[in-house]
């Protein structure tokens, strides 16, 4: 990262492990858990999230000095709902079966407690360039994790990856399914979700101890 | 010299070696270790974690051996039909019917030893603590409750899931939250409910399309439940005493409510499993069964209601069919995931009993309940016991502070009252 000092870097790349919004901080669990059973649904939220968060702690970040810090939260709202309704708009005029898979997941990014944590906890104490940079470090971290669960979400659950079968025909019986594989149904619902994310918290605190609380 | 002594030396022998842990293994399984306490005394009981281990499963062995030739006899009957005169040792406890039975489910068994054991291995190993024992009554129930022809890949699949997220996660044997063999069987049913339900997975050889005797229609078997849940009203075409006795289609062992009675009832003299866990629960499936049964007679659902067939069937028949037998004599006494006070006992059983049926009958997709209302139960079970000491508390606090208290010396009567309070 020639382009970027190393404490800037660091902003992009903590909440992408060890400062991560969903495993670590435990924030946006919903919208993981509803929306991962397809990796193409995963990546469009997670892009989402990414100008929302980007293009919003930008613009906080620039209206810091003005806001008043009584009516701080509205102010924040109607940030990210201006922002979160261009996404929506834009879903429903280019991607529209995409939008109704998403359905009110994308409109509840509104309430997606990374970005108005996010909101209060950097872009009101910090420039835009830093604001914009953490703002995407943890829409990406965000949407690691998403893609994580998505992808053996889809793979283990519908054989396909961005809706392409990858394992063969399940009804025609060819690739892996001629040898009796199936499907795992368990993973299409949203349990699984949950699951694979605790697996994914487990074996990041495994390898990291320090990221352990205290009991 | 005998086998104990000798296995008593090889174990001094290996004290402290890698291969420590596995030598003890064998040695506790069969006797109980001669070692002392060095400080002070303590009573030691017999009847470890191993031994309750065994009881349980030779109180499952019955079922096993039934659920053998059950196979067998389902199998048979599918493709000839059933018999006309049936004789006990002529047409079910014969060596074909134990012999296929045998291959088809002592795959089962191994898979299900196998893989449990090598996850547990794993994890002791990591963790560096000797190999547990609380996988030898889940490895049993496993193949007991899942239908005869289900895909080792599946059970293996379902095994790992089980002891990992069921169990280990947790911190292991004696820890978990859920029925490691219940969390097995829900994971089979959620993941592939094609393998778990319907009327060609409960006879041996119906997947794979084996056909009946002088025809080219592929045979099939239906569960009473599920006969029922299609809506028939007709006669059930099995007697009481079959669905008594077991000749009936169904999961490996549950089938036999004569042999579950039995191993219920080993279970309770030998002290192992709860009684009141076992009692409160059938009371719970009967005033279910009854409330339901309430409802058909008081013609408040019509009879072309899909729940038609399920709540008219008498309420003391559901304990004959289906799992709820098995479930509640040897999954809900489970000590582990149950409650541990005797109120929350009752409580506890009431409800897995209430909810089996309850959940049979409105299942759209599969006419059984019994083991979603255990894992249910489990998950409240830490709140019943919670209150229920609560209340105990309560009640003996309210005791207290009623009672009248004696000092022996007229001066102390004050200092004591305000200690109470």
């Amino acid at each position: 990262m020639g382009l970027l000092s190393k404490k800037d870097a660091n902003l992009i790349l903590d909440p992408l492990a060890d400062n991560n919004p969903i495993t670590i901080q435990v924030l946006g669990i919903c919208s993981a858990l509803a929306i991962t059973a397809e990796l193409k649904a995963s990546v469009v939220m997670s892009l989402s999230v990414l100008f929302v968060l980007g293009v919003g702690n930008v613009v906080i970040s620039l209206l810091r000095n003005i806001i008043p810090s009584k009516i701080r939260i509205i102010v924040q709202l109607i940030v990210v709902a201006t922002l979160v309704i261009v996404v929506d708009q834009v879903l429903k005029a280019f991607a529209y079966e995409l939008s109704k898979t998403l359905a009110v997941f994308v409109g509840l990014i509104i309430t997606n407690c990374i970005i108005m944590g996010r909101f209060e906890a950097f872009a009101l104490g910090n420039g835009p360039w830093k604001s914009f940079l953490d703002g995407i470090g943890n829409a990406l971290g965000y949407g690691v994790i998403l893609v994580i669960v998505g992808f053996f979400r889809e793979l283990l659950g519908s054989g396909t990856l961005f809706g392409i079968p990858v394992l063969g025909d399940p009804i025609a019986k060819t690739g892996l399914y001629s040898t009796g594989y199936e499907n795992n149904g368990f993973m299409i619902i949203p349990p699984a979700a949950l699951i694979v994310v605790g697996i994914i918290i487990w074996a990041q605190r495994s390898r990291n101890k320090a990221l352990i609380e205290e009991a | 010299m005998g086998l104990k002594e000798k296995l008593h030396q090889t174990k001094l022998k290996y004290q402290g070696k890698k291969m420590a842990p596995a030598f003890n293994a064998i040695h506790t399984f069969l006797y109980a270790p001669n070692e002392t306490t060095h400080n002070g005394s303590h009573v030691r009981g017999a009847d470890d974690l191993k031994r309750t281990m065994n009881t349980v499963i030779m109180a499952l062995v019955p079922c096993l051996l039934f659920g053998m030739f059950n196979t067998g006899y389902q199998h048979s009957a599918a493709i000839d039909g059933f018999p006309e005169n049936f004789s006990l040792f002529e047409h079910f406890l014969t060596w074909d019917n134990f012999w296929l039975g045998l291959i088809t489910i002592l795959p089962l068994v191994i898979v299900s030893y196998g893989v449990g054991l090598a996850v547990e291995f794993v994890f002791a190993v990591i963790k560096g603590h000797e190999v547990e024992e609380g996988y030898l009554v889940t490895g049993m129930l496993v193949p007991l409750i899942v239908p005869v022809d289900i895909p080792l890949w599946m059970l293996a699949v379902a095994v790992v899931f089980g002891v990992v997220i069921g169990k280990e996660v947790f911190g292991g044997t004696g820890m978990n939250i859920l029925n490691p063999a219940l969390t097995i069987r829900a994971f089979l049913f959620f993941a592939y409910p094609t393998w778990m339900s319907g009327d060609k997975v409960w006879v041996h050889g119906a997947v794979d399309g084996v056909t009946k005797a002088g025809s080219t229609d592929a045979i099939s078997g239906e569960t009473v439940l599920g006969y029922l849940a299609q809506g028939n009203t007709a006669d059930i075409s099995y007697s009481l005493s079959d669905m008594f006795y077991g000749f009936i289609p169904g999961s490996v062992g549950e089938t036999s409510t004569l042999l579950i009675l039995l191993g219920g009832l080993f279970l309770i003299f030998s002290k192992i499993a709860s009684w009141r866990i076992m009692v409160s629960a059938v009371i719970g499936a009967l005033a279910m069964g009854l409330i339901f049964n309430g409802v058909v007679a008081a013609e408040w659902i019509p009879e072309y209601s899909k729940f038609y067939g399920l709540m008219n069937f008498e309420f003391w028949q559901h304990l004959l069919v289906g799992g709820l037998a098995f479930g509640i004599v040897y999954m809900a006494t489970d000590p582990v995931t149950g409650s541990q006070t005797n109120r929350g006992k009752w409580i506890y059983g009431f409800l897995i009993g209430f909810l089996s049926v309850m959940i049979r009958v409105f299942n759209p997709g599969y006419p059984e309940g019994v083991f979603l209302a255990i894992l249910l139960m489990n998950v409240f079970a830490p709140t019943i016991d919670h209150y229920v000491v609560r209340g105990n508390i309560k009640r003996r606090m309210k005791r207290l502070k009623n009672a009248t208290i004696y000092p022996k010396t007229s001066g102390e009567v004050e200092a004591l009252t305000t200690e109470t309070v």
